[in-house]
């Protein structure tokens, strides 16, 4: 089998990503790296489900049980991240399962799902602040350092450890969706977007379908939220669940491109490098402004550019090429 | 091959089926007649599951199928067209009928769901290469497609609803002929809803038909045409000319 221009081009990218710490070892663009890494997973997550007309504005209440869980498993009983975040997940998963079968089950989708879906970001924000005697409430909580070993509390000093561990999490996060889009599940999710009845009269188990993927997004991104954890050694309700993560989420990946593998890693760079900019740029003036042009910039792009930067690109190179059959037949 | 036995659906104090039951035998085309409202579709809509019963049995092959979900009925082998036809427009008109194929079938074998797409795209008259739009397609296109995903399903009983809706009389002539092909030589048993009374009753075996969600007559065309009762209801003025059309044809 021979392979195509776009495998060796995202081999040979891939390669060179992998390359980079050992070749550049400027420490804060590599953290900044990092962060994009990790976020574009969870991203990446949010549109498996956000690509079938699936808005959760939940996925910040994913990403906090993963965070949260993780951290707490590690502090009060000792618990390895390596088997704390797999529980994690888990728990994400039953969670989806617990908000999302109702929902399924009865029918409620579009505008209504997404409402549903936002109670759940606000339900974990709550509980964390609630909890606060073991989850530090808001002031945020931080996972034991380890003395011993980094590697079985999946601790690392050193960036360019992280910088691995972070690619590898987010090629595997690319080759997920890639998976998808071949399955026959993208056909179905793809239809039952469209015509929930037709899809039952073509013999799709509508809810089982659903569910499927909304398990597989929460799960995801319950590991996006550990690895945050782990990275920052610090997290807070604010920065790992709640509302506003949500909506980071749908932002960057409406920005980024919602229909195309790359789209959310686009968003992630994009939102990233604007708020760091920001900080940098305006330091304490300026907090909170991100929030503000994320806002702006989500109406101009819904308006503008709804399938984002990078959908809108491959659409401009794919037409030309698209042209040119219906000409020579005219 | 399928037992209704005393069907009921009410919509709150409406009653759109009262009390309907009727046997469809294996490889028999029944032809299901009535006015607007009268029940037709939401008798559909229970023997592929889109509604539940109020009360009732259906037995389909022996086994109960009442107030099952569409999808695990559609599985058992009864297949559905929709009155107005519904393609996923997201997907090519091959894929349309290859998620047919899949999901109808149990979703075990991709291989398998291409073939089907590609022997009910045949059989239909489309064309089967994978990336044709739906958008391509006009109103007699869209009920072959509407056609073709129901036969990808791999159906032992087929419900066409209203499949001639919208087609001028050379199309019509092509969609009954169609019919009966897919009975002939792939021994589907059919329930047909239809409107247009001329074309139906020159294909069908045997009529029923329905008013204010009862059944008013059941018998061989030539004899329903000629039911007062249904002359009253339905047919109306036209009962000349269908009249002459199962007399003439046979």
């Amino acid at each position: 089998m021979s392979l195509s221009r776009n495998q060796i081009l995202g081999g040979v990218g891939i390669l060179a990503l992998v390359l980079l710490p050992f070749v550049y070892h400027s420490a804060y663009p590599l953290h900044i790296l990092i962060l994009i890494l990790i976020w574009s997973f969870a991203y990446t997550s949010w549109s498996m489900m956000g690509r079938f007309g699936l808005v959760s504005l939940g996925h910040g209440g994913f990403m906090g049980v993963g965070a949260y869980v993780t951290a707490l498993m590690w502090n009060h009983l000792g618990v390895s991240p390596w088997i704390g975040i797999p529980i994690a997940m888990v728990t994400a998963g039953v969670l989806a399962l617990i908000v999302a079968y109702p929902c399924f089950r009865f029918r409620i989708t579009g505008h209504y799902f997404a409402l549903v879906t936002l109670a759940l970001s606000g339900i974990v924000l709550q509980v964390i602040t609630a909890t606060r005697d073991w989850t530090g409430g808001s002031l945020g909580y931080t996972p034991e350092r380890t003395k011993g070993s980094g590697l079985a509390a999946l601790q690392f000093t050193d960036k360019e450890t992280w910088y691995l561990i972070a690619l590898a999490v987010w090629v595997v996060g690319l080759a997920i969706w890639h998976f998808v889009d071949r399955s026959m599940a993208r056909y179905a999710m793809e239809a039952i977007s469209e015509d929930e009845d037709a899809s039952a009269a073509a013999g799709v188990n509508v809810t089982a379908e659903k569910l499927k993927i909304t398990v597989l997004s929460a799960v995801m991104t319950a590991l996006a939220g550990a690895l945050y954890c782990q990275y920052q050694m610090f997290i807070s309700p604010d920065t790992v669940s709640g509302i506003a993560v949500s909506l980071q989420m749908v932002f960057a990946v409406v920005v980024g491109g919602i229909y195309v593998s790359l789209g959310p890693t686009v968003g992630a760079i994009i939102t990233i490098l604007m708020a760091e900019g920001l900080r940098i740029g305006f330091g304490t003036k300026a907090v909170g402004w991100d929030n503000l042009v994320y806002g702006v910039l989500l109406v101009v792009f819904i308006i503008f550019l709804p399938k984002g930067i990078l959908g809108s690109l491959l659409d401009l190179r794919r037409k030309p090429a698209a042209a040119k059959p219906a000409k020579a037949a005219a | 091959m399928l037992v209704v036995d005393k069907l009921v659906k009410r919509f709150g104090g409406f009653t759109a089926v009262n009390n309907v039951s009727f046997k469809v035998d294996q490889g028999e085309i029944l032809g299901l007649i009535g006015p607007n409202g009268s029940g037709k579709s939401t008798i559909f809509n229970m023997l592929s599951g889109t509604l539940a019963p109020t009360a009732g049995l259906i037995q389909f092959e022996g086994r109960q199928i009442a107030g099952q979900a569409p999808h695990w009925i559609i599985n058992r082998g009864i297949g559905r067209t929709f009155q107005i036809p519904r393609p996923f427009r997201r997907l090519s008109i091959f894929d349309n009928v290859a998620l047919a194929g899949y999901y109808g079938q149990g979703g075990h074998s991709k291989t398998k769901a291409f073939d089907a797409a590609e022997k009910a795209l045949a059989m239909v008259g489309l064309p089967t290469d994978r990336e044709a739009s739906v958008d391509g397609l006009g109103a007699a296109g869209l009920k072959k497609l509407e056609l073709a995903k129901a036969l990808a399903t791999g159906p032992r009983l087929l419900l066409a609803d209203e499949s001639l809706g919208g087609l001028d009389e050379h199309e019509m002539d092509q969609a009954a002929e169609m019919l009966r092909r897919i009975r002939k030589e792939l021994g589907i048993t059919i329930i047909w809803v239809e409107h247009i009374m001329g074309v139906l009753m020159r294909v069908v075996d045997r009529v029923m038909v329905l008013d204010h969600g009862e059944k008013i007559s059941e018998g061989l065309p030539s004899a329903v045409a000629h039911d007062p009762k249904v002359i009253e209801v339905y047919l109306g003025s036209d009962a000349g000319a269908v009249q002459a059309a199962t007399g003439g044809g046979g």
